[in-house]
């Protein structure tokens, strides 16, 4: 263990604050899973064997290459596949359907078009069984609490695709999730949005009681947002290795620039991206040699 | 802002206003000019001959309408006979169309008088009664349709169960022509308006249930996702996610298939007694009033026109986030 190359940047407060953190009640213990899909009549292996626990308040990120089933993890823990062999308990409770313990946060815009950014919010709400009037006087907490007061009766195609990510997420935290399950929530928006977006995220789980688990392919964004990184390897997934991210809280835009930051990321790189992508860079090779050019008034733009 | 010609012939491009109203109006004047071409320009077609003076011959009456060849044959039959005859006492006519192509200004006269003619015989209905009655059958027809084939389809569309038990049969049942069962529903049901609108029943609820099941299949998953994390399940989310979902593609799908229903109309309103606009229709043939078929085929094509313009604009006020999808 000493010779984990990352072990130097990690300073005696945040090696207390990791060892506090697994001392807290686990939360989400995902245990020996297994889970295949048809293919073309063929059964074919998406997560072999994983193994984790997410403790009480704690920002797990998923990471790996294209391929090792991160999405299809988040499902299985959200109810929305079955298990094939294996158990997710959460809180002790082994998960068999979707239920509003564990809300979720869907790249594409999962908003219901034809109801007001307060009607989205208060969906769930009204689902658990409480009345109109609370729910409509929590969902505008909610969204006052992101900054949506003006477009509480916009409709969503009224909204950027920033504003419309905050509106999930305050509709699954509405409902008071013990997890909230976020399969690239980012993916679609612009670099300068991603960042506040990352920002309001951090902003909310820390003011709130709730255990994030974020599924992304974007290491920058996986560093600068979690506690510990699950890396999954592909074909078929399987744990690689849960990386502790050794940056203090709370952390600012210049997190992005510390070296610790930098020192993470390359070895992150390292154990996501390995051999067999690089023979798939070789056909991607163009074939420029074979080009002819042909009255180029710049001869070389070098 | 100007016509740009440009744009009409690069692809999935949109047209500018005007030109967009010039070619809608086109699309009605093209086939009206033609008609009229047809109809007012005597070297064109008319094979036939009105004739204007008998000219001795008895069955020449002036207004009868003959072939070309036949008076080209009684006139050169006439001039064989008498050599000298004067060409003031030959039989005469001027080039005209048969009597099932009447003239544009015939049509639009008969639509008018249509309305305002009275019905040969007293106890024969007046030709708006005659709409009206085809009107309520299409309607019942399309109601009962509606009432079964929405929920159906939209079980279909919901449950893979639903959808193995409901599916393959109407998609059987759906190649059955719906005329066909004529003559059953008149033994069943009588023969008054009960069969007729069971022939638009069964024209349109096979293809409802298809349309609205594949309709309801499109609606974006992640939304049904959504609300299951969110605790919503059963019936619950049909009508809180998926009816409201799918509301205005389903509301695009009845415009369509109330199109199909005037269509069955025709069928239907020949079964048992006959009734209707079809009933005008076939009378009118009868007489050889074509002027008068021609004028109720333009009303059942105006009425479909007007009732999909109205539920088209409906629908946008209706569905306003629909729009920019």
């Amino acid at each position: 263990m000493n010779s984990h190359p990352l072990n130097e940047w990690i300073t005696p407060e945040i090696q207390d604050r990791n060892e506090r953190i697994l001392k807290r009640p686990p939360v989400l213990d995902i245990q020996k899973l297994h889970k295949s899909f048809e293919h073309k009549g063929k059964p074919v292996e998406v997560l072999r064997e994983i193994d984790f626990t997410a403790y009480k308040r704690e920002f797990i990120c998923v990471v790996g290459p294209s391929g090792c089933g991160k999405s299809t993890l988040a499902r299985l823990v959200a109810g929305l596949e079955t298990i094939d062999d294996g158990q997710i308990l959460m809180d002790g409770e082994a998960v068999k359907a979707p239920g509003p313990d564990r809300g979720m946060v869907f790249q594409s815009y999962s908003l219901f078009p034809w109801m007001t950014v307060k009607d989205n919010v208060m969906f769930g709400l009204v689902e658990s069984g409480m009345s109109k009037l609370t729910a409509e006087s929590e969902a505008l907490q909610w969204i006052d609490l992101v900054g949506l007061e003006k477009f509480a009766d916009s409709y969503p195609h009224q909204l950027s695709g920033g504003m419309k990510q905050r509106v999930a997420i305050i509709r699954a935290l509405a409902n008071q999730p013990k997890v909230l399950l976020m399969d690239e929530p980012f993916a679609a928006l612009d670099p300068k949005n991603r960042l506040k977006m990352q920002q309001y995220l951090l902003e909310i789980w820390q003011n709130i009681d709730i255990t994030i688990f974020f599924i992304t392919h974007d290491l920058d964004e996986a560093i600068y947002l979690a506690d510990r990184i699950l890396v999954l390897d592909a074909h078929p997934g399987r744990v690689k290795e849960v990386v502790n991210v050794p940056l203090p809280r709370p952390r600012e835009e210049e997190t992005f620039l510390s070296p610790a930051f930098m020192a993470t990321k390359v070895y992150l790189e390292s154990l996501v991206h390995h051999e067999d992508e690089e023979v798939e860079d070789m056909e991607d090779k163009l074939k420029m040699v074979r080009m002819v050019s042909v009255n180029s008034d710049v001869p070389d733009i070098f | 802002m100007s016509i740009n010609f440009s744009t009409w012939f690069t692809p999935r491009t949109p047209l500018d206003k005007p030109s967009k109203r010039l070619l809608t109006f086109g699309s009605f004047a093209i086939p009206l000019l033609l008609w009229c071409l047809f109809s007012y320009a005597p070297f064109l077609w008319h094979p036939q001959v009105e004739i204007t003076q008998s000219g001795g011959v008895s069955y020449f009456r002036e207004g009868t309408l003959v072939d070309k060849e036949v008076f080209q044959k009684v006139v050169d039959k006439k001039v064989a006979e008498n050599p000298g005859i004067d060409v003031s006492e030959l039989p005469q006519g001027i080039p005209s169309n048969p009597v099932y192509l009447p003239a544009p200004h015939e049509v639009a006269t008969a639509f008018y008088t249509a309305f305002t003619t009275p019905p040969k015989r007293s106890n024969e209905p007046w030709l708006h009664e005659s709409l009206w009655h085809s009107i309520q059958v299409i309607a019942w027809g399309f109601f009962w349709a509606m009432l079964f084939g929405v929920p159906l389809g939209v079980l279909a569309g919901t449950y893979a169960s639903a959808s193995h038990i409901i599916e393959p049969f109407t998609e059987f049942f759906r190649y059955l022509p719906a005329p066909a069962f004529g003559a059953l529903a008149v033994a069943i049901l009588g023969i008054y308006d009960a069969p007729k609108i069971a022939i638009i029943f069964i024209g349109t609820f096979f293809q409802m249930v298809l349309i609205v099941a594949a309709t309801t299949r499109k609606l974006n998953i992640a939304l049904v996702e959504a609300s299951l994390t969110l605790g919503c399940k059963g019936l619950r989310m049909i009508r809180r996610v998926i009816l409201p979902g799918i509301l205005p593609d389903l509301y695009r799908d009845m415009r369509i298939l109330l199109g199909w229903a005037w269509t069955y109309l025709i069928v239907a309103e020949l079964i048992g007694t006959s009734s209707g606009i079809t009933w005008f229709i076939t009378q009118q043939a009868r007489y050889k009033n074509f002027d008068n078929v021609f004028a109720a085929i333009l009303i059942i094509g105006i009425i479909g026109l007007v009732t999909d313009i109205i539920l088209a604009r409906l629908g946008k006020r209706l569905f306003p986030w629909h729009n920019s999808k």
